[in-house]
């Protein structure tokens, strides 16, 4: 220990005699450790905005659908059997550790009309206000429907920009009531601009509504009753028309559509179209689907072996996209940081080359004194390696001071990165160790008496 | 007591196909507590000698004893190890450390010394050291700083930091003027007498030779006068008091 510090001692003590020398030989490490910091922490923060870009486009997100109905040999597709619950959205969000939010959806088109103009093509979407969470979408002004609304059946909407252009022009929609079908809804919110989808749908040409009031009070049509063998009586019993439908004999007189429909009854089961889920983080799409696969095949009773009743889809080419991107500019990075690290390394051989010539008495005088060729080794090694390490350090801070400078002027996202600053402290000590050997190796190689008569 | 004990010593060289002998078996035993002057021209083999002598190169064949130890064919690590502990070196030109203080000058060869010392008993003792040699006043200075004589009492006070039973001199005076030569051999002279130092200087100078209480003189390979190695009846003859220091 001792012994290492005497070594280190001389070889600051050493590097300090020429002090000048020394800086100059450490800066194309400093500007090569900067180049790789300011570049790492630049490209983390463009990396970071970009997985924000992607994952609003829906990188992070899952669709759970229910599995199809059929059976031997044929198939309804998809979506035609009714298996899904909110309850298995409310189990998803509680015990999935990878799933950030889910919202059960229903979908239904419907004639949505604001005093003399209509739009017959729309989208509904009922859902509850975690959708906006899952799809990232901010809302432009108002505010969205709460979960109480939900349980409420609430009458309801937020809209899309689009809709709003068409229905309600240059007016300001929020707190005007609109018709959806047969039924009145407030606006409570105004979504902000998506644009189209990826694949040119446009996406702002929406009505959102708490997903009770569009299944029970909207969406007449009878959930796919040609194909619901399991749940035929359940779909009769989501009907708000006809809350006791199995009842053949009547007690009470029978209430009217519009008593029905203001008073909602307790519901036990009502299946969902879908649920809109969102990952954690992009990468951890494959955990949430395991997740949430075991969770709902233990919820649905699926015994081993047997087809799932349900199906989950990802976006895999976005998600891809956005790893593919993300792992180029991480090559990219490394191949600037090789390339000045090398270019660095090849300067400190070249001093150190210098300097064990020039200082061939010096090394003769110490070998007179008893220095062993390994004491002469690890002197020049150790000088390299300071020079290589205060090189890297000072680079440090001269990239973590440009990121900053970009953050503060050019408004760039930047972040820092911990394992970057550690990697490259690492490499400027290797750098020292490989360039460095070479030179060091020579000066344990002098004879003394030559190198003692060397001028 | 000796403390150098050569025994037909030979060393060769070979230059391509040719053998180059240059000590041709040299015999010499030199006890502690003498003042010796190594004298010859060039090319007698002088260099080549003091080399061996100094550990600094092993000979092709013969005994060297230095200090009770067998040193002729030891491994170049095990030569460091003697050369830090039992040599210390003062060269014609110095050889100090370029911006260097001449505190930290002295101290240097302790860096390579096995047996630790702290770094205060190692700074005290090379105070010590440079009070000894007359230089407690410029302990801060750096070798630009130091006029010739100075440094070499600095390169002196180094040479002495590990406390060695022999001291190597290679033409000292050689780069001094004629006083500072004088300061400077008065030097050896005190430490031999009053530090027990056995000393030996290689020198082409007779002046300076003459500051020494045994000259040895080499040519062609062999020693010529003053080597004791043969016979003890030749060292009584040999013996001549100290002379004053010509100017």
């Amino acid at each position: 220990m001792r012994a290492v510090y005497r070594t280190l001692l001389t070889a600051v003590r050493a590097l300090r005699r020429n002090v000048m020398r020394s800086a100059l030989t450490c800066v194309g490490i400093v500007i090569g450790i900067a180049a790789v910091i300011a570049m790492t922490e630049i490209g983390n923060g463009i990396s970071t905005l970009n997985a924000k870009k992607i994952a609003s486009l829906g990188a992070n997100n899952l669709m759970i659908q229910p599995g199809s109905a059929g059976g031997s040999g044929f198939s309804f597709g998809s979506g035609s059997s009714l298996t899904l619950t909110a309850q298995d959205c409310d189990a998803m969000l509680r015990e999935c550790t990878a799933i950030r939010a889910a919202a059960p959806t229903v979908g239904t088109n419907a004639q949505v009309a604001y005093g003399n103009k209509n739009d017959p093509t729309i989208r509904i979407t009922g859902t509850t206000p975690a959708y906006l969470d899952v799809r990232e979408w901010p809302l432009d002004e108002g505010d969205c429907f709460t979960d109480q609304d939900v349980r409420n059946t609430s009458k309801v909407c937020v809209i899309g920009q689009t809709l709003k252009t068409n229905l309600f022009g240059d007016e300001e929609p929020v707190g005007k009531e609109l018709r959806v079908g047969p039924v009145s809804m407030r606006v409570v919110g105004v979504l902000t601009r998506k644009g189209a989808s990826m694949f040119g749908s446009d996406q702002d040409n929406v009505l959102i509504a708490p997903w009770t009031t569009i299944k029970h009070r909207v969406s007449n049509k009878v959930d796919s009753s040609a194909v619901a063998q399991a749940s035929g009586a359940s779909s009769a019993v989501n009907s708000l028309s006809n809350p006791y439908p199995n009842t053949s004999l009547q007690l009470y007189p029978a209430i009217s559509q519009i008593q029905a429909a203001d008073t909602p009854q307790p519901i036990r089961f009502a299946n969902i179209s879908y649920i809109m889920a969102a990952a954690t983080a992009p990468e951890e799409i494959p955990v949430a689907i395991k997740q949430v696969t075991e969770l709902l095949r233990d919820r649905h009773r699926t015994r081993e072996g047997q087809v799932e009743d349900f199906q989950i889809r990802d976006m895999t080419e976005a998600s891809d996209a956005l790893s593919e991107s993300t792992a180029l500019i991480g090559k990219l990075l490394l191949i600037v940081a090789m390339i000045s690290l090398v270019v660095g390394g090849v300067g400190i051989m070249n001093i150190m080359l210098v300097s064990v010539t020039e200082r061939t008495r010096e090394i003769g005088l110490r070998m007179a004194v008893g220095a062993r060729a390994r004491d002469i080794l690890w002197q020049f090694l150790i000088e390299a390696v300071v020079l290589c390490l205060l090189g890297g350090i000072f680079g440090i801070g001269l990239g973590r001071g440009a990121s900053m400078l970009v953050r503060q002027f050019a408004h760039w996202p930047t972040a820092v990165s911990l394992p970057a600053l550690i990697i490259s402290v690492i490499v400027s000590a290797a750098v020292g160790i490989l360039f460095g050997f070479y030179p060091a190796w020579k000066a344990s190689r002098l004879d003394p008496i030559e190198a003692l008569r060397y001028e | 007591m000796e403390l150098i004990k050569l025994q037909n010593l030979t060393k060769t060289y070979h230059v391509g196909e040719l053998d180059v002998p240059v000590l041709k078996g040299v015999s010499l035993s030199i006890d502690r507590g003498e003042l010796v002057a190594l004298m010859g021209a060039s090319g007698s083999g002088k260099s080549t000698l003091m080399n061996i002598l100094g550990c600094l190169d092993r000979p092709t064949s013969g005994k060297y004893w230095l200090d009770d130890q067998e040193v002729s064919q030891i491994s170049s690590d095990e030569r460091a190890l003697v050369r830090n502990r039992k040599i210390g070196f003062v060269f014609q030109s110095f050889n100090l450390l370029p911006r260097t203080s001449a505190l930290d000058q002295v101290m240097m060869p302790l860096t390579y010394t096995a047996a630790q010392m702290s770094e205060r008993e190692g700074r005290q003792r090379g105070k010590d050291l440079l009070n000894l040699v007359g230089l407690g006043d410029r302990m801060d200075h750096e070798p630009s700083q130091l006029s010739g004589g100075q440094q070499q009492r600095v390169a002196i006070a180094r040479a002495l930091i590990n406390r060695p039973p022999l001291l190597f001199a290679d033409e000292p005076t050689g780069n001094l003027d004629s006083k500072t030569s004088k300061e400077v051999l008065q030097m050896f002279q005190k430490l031999n007498e009053e530090e027990n130092i056995t000393i030996i200087i290689v020198t082409h100078d007779a002046n300076v030779a003459s500051t020494a209480n045994r000259r040895i003189k080499i040519s062609d390979g062999l020693i010529e006068s003053g080597g004791y190695g043969e016979s003890e009846s030749e060292r009584a003859v040999d013996r001549r008091p100290a002379s004053a220091v010509s100017a």
